[in-house]
Order: C-alpha cells, then structure tokens, then sequence
C-alpha cells in the first residue's frame, strides 16, 4: 500500500506564501481551508480589523492571534457622530490597550474610531509598545493633549498621528514640544481638529523642519495664515497638507511668500483647512492647483462666483468637498472644469434656516452625475428633489458605490408631482449595481424598501430616517438585502413584526440602529433571549424600560453579534436583554404577548441563514468584524 | 478548527448586571404608569460572578441633591416641577401616555415630546456643527440677539406641532433646531455627558435636567478610567437626607469664551447661551473663586425674606 503524500510544504513556505496576501477577507478564507493551514495563517497573521470592538472580547483576540502588529477597532454606533448616542455610552479602548501592552509588546499600530481614549491610554501606549508607528484617533474623545505629548516623548519611531476629528482637551501646543529634538521620523500629523487659540510655533516649525519624510500636515485653526509660508518652506515634499486659519488683512508681501511657498510644493496633492477664508488669499494656491486631487474646501464660505474661479484651476480634481454656497451654477461648472471627479460632498451652509439661503438644487447635482463619467461617491444636503432628478442621476451614474442624500426638511416629497420619493431611489438601487452605501431622506413609503430588498444586493450599510409606512419596510430590507452590515434607523414607524421574523438575520450583520420606533421592550427581551449571540441593549434615559408595560416602546435600541457576551462596561441607562434574564415576559394587560412567540416561530420563522457549522466557523474568524 | 469558540466561555454565564427586579413596586400594572409617585426601588443583579450592584434610585421630586443656580434661591424646592412625575422625565411619560398600548409612530412622539425636539437632523457631524458655530460667533457681532431671535422662533414653531400626520403630506411639523452641546462633568464622577442647551428654554429646565442626570441614579457607572473594568463598584448615594433645605453640596458652574469659570446663573439665559463652553458641577466646598458670589447671593435672598 501506498503512504499518501501529504502536502509537504513546510510551514515556512505557507507562512511566506500568506504574507502576501492581506485582505482580511483571504486571510478568513485562507484559515478555513484545513486545520493546519489556520493554525499558520492565524500565527502570522499581523493586521486585524474589528468592526465593534464589543463583537469579541481583547482576550479571545489576542488568544487566536498572538503575533499581531496592527489593529483597528471602531466603537460607538454611527449615528453617534450625530448626538443620539448619549455619552457614557461606551466604546473604552482602555481595556484593550491594557490586554495587549502585556500580549503585543511589538504592536506598531494602532487605528481607533469613535471610541474612548483617555490620557491614561495614551500613557499606556507610550510606555508600551516600543516600536511604535501609527496612532490614528478618527473621532475619538476622552483625551487632552498631554496624553499626546506623553505620545509624542516616547514614541522615537512615530510616523502617523492622525487626530482627524477627534474631540480633544486642548490645553495648548505646548504637547508639540515634547517630541525630542532627535525625533525625525514623522511622516504624518494631523491636529486639525485641536482647538486651543495656542499653538507652539516654534515647535511646530522645528519638528516640520527635522522631519524630511513629512508627506501630510494638517494643522489647526491656531495657526495663522502668515505663518504658513515659513512651514510650508520647510517641508517642500508635502503631499497632503491643510491649512491653519486662512483669512488675514491682505498684505502684498504675506500673500507673494505664501503663492511662493505653495509653488515650491511639487508635490501637494490635497488641500483642506481654509477657516475663515479671505477671498483675496486663494490665488496663492493657484500654483498647485492643476496638480491637485482633493479638495476640501467644506469651512469655506465664499460665494459662487469665487469657489468656481478656484476650481476652474482645478482639472485633476477627484475629490471636492464644499458648502451649498456653490450653488447649481458652481456645480454646473465644476461639472465641465472637472471632469475626473469622483467623490462630491456638499455640505449646507445654513442647515437651521427656515427658508434656502442659497439657490443649491437637485438641478446641481444632477449636473455633475450628467458630466463627470467617474463620479462613485455622493453626499449631497439640499431642500428638495424629484423622482425624475434621481432616475436621471440613476442612469447617468451607474458606477455609484456611496450615495447618501439628505433633503433637510423630513419627509419631504417631489416637489414637482407631490408624490413619494420611492421610485427615484428605487431607479438609484437598480441601475447602480455595486451601490454599498445608501442614506435615504425624503418622503417615502414602503415601496422604496420592496425596491430596495429586489436590487440593493451589494448594498452594506443603509441609514433611513423618517420614512416608511410598516413593518414590512423593514422586513424587506431584513430579508432582502443579502450583504447588509449596518443598518441604521430614526423615527420610522418599524415595529416588533419584522425585527422578530428575520431575527436570525441579524446574526450575519454587524449591527442595527432602531431609535425613535415602535419596537417594544417585550419584543427587545424576547429577541435577548432567544439569539443569544446577539446584544439586544436598550437606551433610555428617562428610566428602566422594565418600569414600563412590555408592550411600551423604547426609545433607542442597537443590537449587535458578538462571541464576547454582553459587556460589562454599560452605564446606567443602558440595558443589556439577556438570554438566562430572569425578566419574564410581562402579559399581564398585554394583548400582543402572543403575537410575538407566533412571530417567532411564525409564517417566516427562523431561517438559518447558513449551515450551523459553517457559521461557527465564520463566528471565529473574528477579524472579519 | 476554533469552531466552539462561540464565545461559549465568555458569555452566558457571566450575565452583565441586570435590572431584573431593579424596580419600581407601584407601577406593574398593566397601563403605563400615569401617576407621579413611583416608590424608590432598590434591586440586586442576579446571578454574575462579580455579584456587582446596581442601583437604580427613584426619588421623589425634590428631595436629592439640588443644584444651585441663581435662580434657585431661595426657593430651592419649589424651583422642581411638581406635576411631571419624579423619576422619569416629564416628556418622556407623557410620551408613554399618549401611547399607552398602542405602536408609536415618530410623529406623536414628535407632538408629545413638546419640549424635546428632533436631535441629530440634518445630519451633520458634532465636529462640522461646532466648527460652523464657531465660524458664525465670529462673524455675528451680536451673538446675543441672534441667539435671541432663534429661540423665539423655536418656541413658536414648537407650538405648532401637531399630532397625526397624514401620509402623504410635506410634513412641516418636525421641528429642526440647532443644537448646542456642551460638556458637563460633575465633581466626583468620572464619566461626563453633554447636554443640549437649546434644548432646554430656562435655567430651572437646565438645571432639572442636569439633576436628573447626575444625581438621580447614583452613580452606578463603572470607574472605566481605571485598570479593571469590574462591575459593582458600589459607590456613595447621594441621600436626600444629606440636605438641607435651602442650600445644596453642589453649585453648577460654567466656563465661558474668555476662560472663565463663572457661577450659572447671573445672566439672561441668551446671553448665557452664546458664552458658555462647558459646564461642571462643581462641589461648594470648592467653589472658593465664586463663593463669595455665592455667599452674597444668598445674604442677599437672606434679607429679602426676613
């Protein structure tokens, strides 16, 4: 008999052969073809990304991927950046810090969105991880800047930090100063969003000067506009670079060194900052211009006629960000001046006003969907729409993969035949096929969900507000969109028939959003109970929601897949509902409590959504989350 | 392959710690509570290894810690609404009211929630809101009227909501209205919040809210600032019978633009508004820069009522 050969390739070779391939969707793919090959994979594998950092605990982590150079974690839900998650609501990165100080002493980087950073973290991480190299807080809070300049004395091999939006103490620049004089391996800083009116400029200046591998510098609104010149002189091989604040009385000189310095930047790509713009001093960037990709100009508030005059000089232009102070006649010409343009986000200048204070329509952005043949990627605030604008937008631009639109006033209808939205965006999900984003506004009825669950097949992440008519809304979405991860939802009249029929669903998702619906708390424990790989959590701050009848709804509800259980970190106005809860079912006085086991094992039940035995395996991968 | 790693050794067993009979003894009728007085309820958590607590104190109106405003004295009891039921917050009740047994759709909420308008719409992101107020501060030169005008603005259109909508309507009934969130931190607790002052018209609802949030539930909150993140840290409950009537632990104070920290209070609340940053609850035993403000103030309600 024959010995079978077994595949012979030492585990070195595999190793090798893996280090090449870095999605972490391979990688999952990878560790489920045999057990030795995960036993490889999971040993060499170097970069994670946890979607919610509550889906799997630091120690189940850190236990199957022991050698792990760079992490990503994301906290709070979404619709957090929008006030609606109070604080005190979690997303602590501390204990995760804590965890791998001791298990990654050789951690390089470390990627964190929306979550909790104090100071003591930033301490820990200075003192921790030796080899440290990227630190990027996208949206965080929790931490002043001596925390940052414990980062900034410690870490000698720093390249990234990046503070993009995150809400910090500022307590002055005096943190800039704590890099050593010896430091010189920075690559990128942005501390755009630090609002302290002190800034060390000095040290700033010295640190921009020392590091020669310098490719993005974003600064904050401390910095004057006089003053740029003399940083931008000394870092000539700027790629990325945002401006301080750029209004001044115009003097000749400031502005003739400032166009000097920008011209001597061979290299600038993208331009952003521009606070409180002085319309006379953008000619000095016209310099770089035709060079440019990205343009964030969303703090600008210029008129029209000067915003085109700028982006006329702007043809390699992929990337715009600006307010509605654009108006249809400035997109008009940005659709001929730009004609590489792939994302477009307009911003509205007067979100509050009763009435528009600009003349920004559908017409603008119908325009640059007619013209600019590469446009993938929409955000776009305006005050009305019309079916017909949106089926054109559809057709012209099938290549969308992000199309968020926000018509400020709720439920607003076309505005030309007074009728629901829902065809228009019906047209956007069935022409753009490779549509992963989509945010929802308008009037709209359950139809736009039914086309919505027909075409959205790609579709991950939906936010939908104000809209709908039923729960059959919802459960078209549910049962429907089959790569849904994130699904976010206000004030729609969604109840407990959809969610508690295609429960099973929302294991294979990331998470869902319900605030300001008719979910009832019964239906929220009872989903606990039963879908014990999920965390049902409920908000309220008015009080426990078990003070209240079952059949009352709650007012904010995320529920999300986790391997790790419920978390232990909730403050008081959150509630976990849970599988072993010894809450029953309150029925008394309540006439639906049969509805909701009906509903359960109901007409639509429990469909597994795959085999048991696959989705286990698909649990463990937890770096797919 | 790690297939029973289904969390099976990190879940279920180890069950958060829950608000099971956490409660509220007079309510567990089959009507949503209408009524104002709940009775205080204290519950442990079943189960848990870390066999933690968590207590959730229902007050009845009044009694806990107050904080002080100007406005506050003398009269620091009556300043608390009497008819909205103590331990929830009124709109909040009167929401679970109007829908007692029924599904709710946002709108009635909207109706019913006279005073809590729609939070987060447009969606705009904190960062871009704060950056864009910033902008409009510099640029208004009377920030103070304009924020005047605003807010009468808000209360008229806050009357006009409705209840009801019909389907296919332009809905003008939901109220957009700008917020302004600030920070606040009260001494002691580690956690802070934030609360949105255009969403209150009036110190005393400021104040309210702020006590609602704060001293109300004790503060069960886990020290999350710290190394080990265990449940059931029991910590101090502010008693009622700790006060006294008339003055109160605590002081609220705010930092303004300059940098100043300033007792709440002293000026119209629009002026208020356009110069406040954040916001502390500070203990009155420290409140040392201001207590002689304080003190005069309180000589001052002293010799109005002798």
């Amino acid at each position: 008999m024959q010995k079978k050969v077994a595949c012979s390739f030492p585990d070195e070779v595999l190793e090798h052969v893996f280090s090449f391939i870095q999605s972490d969707k391979d990688r999952n793919a990878v560790s489920m073809v045999c057990k030795s090959w995960y036993e490889i994979e999971r040993w060499c594998r170097r970069k994670i990304f946890i979607g919610n950092c509550y889906a799997v605990s630091p120690r189940m982590v850190i236990r199957r991927f022991p050698k792990v150079r760079s992490i990503e974690l994301k906290g709070k839900p979404h619709f957090a950046d929008f006030n609606l998650v109070p604080d005190g609501w979690g997303g602590y990165v501390l204990p995760w810090i804590a965890e791998m100080a001791g298990a990654y002493p050789w951690l390089e980087e470390i990627r964190l969105k929306r979550m909790v950073v104090t100071d003591e973290c930033l301490e820990l991480i200075a003192k921790s991880f030796k080899n440290f190299k990227v630190l990027v807080l996208f949206s965080c809070e929790g931490f002043s800047t001596d925390g940052l300049a414990a980062i900034a004395a410690s870490c000698m091999n720093l390249r990234e930090l990046d503070l993009r939006d995150s809400d910090v103490d500022d307590l002055g620049g005096h943190w800039l100063s704590h890099f050593p004089e010896t430091y010189t391996s920075l690559v990128s800083l942005n501390s755009s969003c630090l609002g302290s009116d002190e800034v060390s400029l000095s040290a700033l200046e010295r640190l921009v000067g020392r590091c020669t591998n310098l490719r993005t510098l974003r600064l904050n609104r401390a910095v004057p506009l006089d003053k740029i010149a003399n940083i931008l002189g000394r870092a000539p091989q700027l790629v990325d670079f945002g401006t301080g604040t750029y209004g001044a009385d115009l003097q000749s000189d400031v502005f003739s060194s400032l166009a000097g310095a920008f011209s001597s930047c061979k290299e600038l790509r993208s331009l952003s900052g521009f606070w409180d713009v002085v319309p006379a001093y953008l000619p000095a960037i016209y310099p770089v211009c035709s060079r440019l990709t990205s343009l964030n100009l969303s703090y600008v508030t210029i008129q029209s006629p000067d915003l085109v005059k700028l982006l006329r000089h702007c043809p390699s232009l992929q990337r715009l960000l600006v307010l509605d102070y654009i108006e249809d006649s400035g997109l008009e010409a940005l659709s001929s001046s730009c004609k590489e343009l792939q994302e477009l986000r307009v911003f509205p200048s007067d979100p509050f006003g009763e009435e528009p204070n600009v003349s920004l329509t559908e017409q603008g952005l119908v325009s640059v969907c007619l013209a600019c043949p590469k446009l993938q990627s929409v955000l776009y605030f305006c005050r009305r729409m019309s079916n017909v604008a949106l089926v054109t937008i559809a057709q012209n631009c099938p290549n969308l993969t992000r199309f968020r639109l926000c018509i400020i006033e709720p439920r607003t209808a076309d505005f030309l035949t007074l009728e629901p939205l829902d065809v228009g965006f019906g047209a956007i999900v069935e022409h753009c096929k490779d549509l992963r984003r989509l945010s929802l506004s308008g009037l709209l009825t359950d139809r736009v969900f039914e086309y919505i669950g027909r075409y959205a097949k790609k579709l991950e992440m939906l936010s939908v507000a104000f809209a709908g008519e039923s729960d059959l809304g919802l459960h078209h979405v549910l049962s429907g969109c089959e790569s849904l991860r994130k699904l976010e939802i206000r004030d729609c009249p969604f109840g407990d028939k959809a969610l508690l029929a295609n429960a099973a669903k929302l294991e294979t998702m990331r998470s869902l959003w319900m605030s300001s619906c008719a979910v009832s708390f019964g239906a929220c424990k009872l989903l606990g109970q039963k879908m014990p790989r999920l965390n049902v959590e409920v908000i309220d701050e008015s009080g426990p929601p078990d003070s209240r009848p079952d059949s009352c709804p709650v007012d904010k509800l995320y529920i999300y897949r986790s391997v790790a259980g419920p978390r232990f970190d909730m403050p008081p106005f959150v509630w976990t509902m849970e599988e072993d809860s010894a809450l029953q079912l309150n029925t008394i006085g309540n006439p639906i409590g049969s509805e909701w086991e009906h509903n359960m094992k109901g007409i639509q039940g429990l469909r597994a959504q795959m085999p048991f035995v696959l989705y286990l395996a698909e649990l463990s991968n937890t770096s797919q989350w | 392959m790690e297939g029973s790693g289904v969390g099976g050794s990190e879940s279920g067993s180890m069950s958060t710690v829950s608000r099971e009979d956490n409660m509220v003894v007079s309510s567990e009728d089959s009507s949503c509570p209408d009524e104002s007085d709940l009775e205080l309820g204290l519950g442990l958590s079943l189960g848990g290894k870390t066999g933690g607590f968590k207590m959730h104190q229902l007050s009845k109106g009044g009694q806990f810690a107050r904080i002080l405003t100007a406005k506050d004295l003398p009269s620091v009891i009556s300043a608390a609404s009497p008819s909205s039921s103590s331990s929830s917050s009124s709109s909040s009740l009167s929401r679970a009211n109007v829908t007692a047994g029924t599904k709710r759709t946002a709108d009635s909420v909207a109706a019913a929630n006279g005073s809590s308008q729609v939070v987060g719409w447009p969606p705009i992101r904190a960062y871009r809101m704060n950056s864009m107020v910033n902008q409009e501060k510099n640029m208004a030169t009377e920030g103070f009227n304009s924020t005047m005008v605003n807010h009468k603005s808000e209360t008229s259109m806050v009357e006009k909501t409705t209840a009801g909508i019909g389907k296919y309507q332009n809905n003008g009934n939901i109220k957009l209205r700008k917020s302004l969130f600030v920070k606040v931190n009260m001494d002691g607790i580690p956690i802070g919040r934030k609360v949105d002052l255009n969403a209150h018209e009036s110190y005393e609802k400021l104040a309210k809210t702020l006590e609602d949030m704060f001293l109300k539930t004790t503060s069960s909150v886990n020290p999350v600032g710290s190394m080990t993140l265990e449940l059931g840290v029991m910590k101090k409950i502010t008693r009622p019978s700790k006060l006294l009537d008339g003055s109160s632990d605590f002081v609220l104070t705010y930092e303004d633009k300059e940098g100043d920290w300033m007792l709440v209070g002293d000026v119209p609340w629009e002026m208020f508004l356009s110069s406040v940053k954040r916001l502390r609850i500070m203990r009155t035993s420290e409140a040392t820069g201001l207590a002689p403000q304080l003190q005069e103030r309180n000589q001052r309600q002293r010799s109005k009522h002798n």
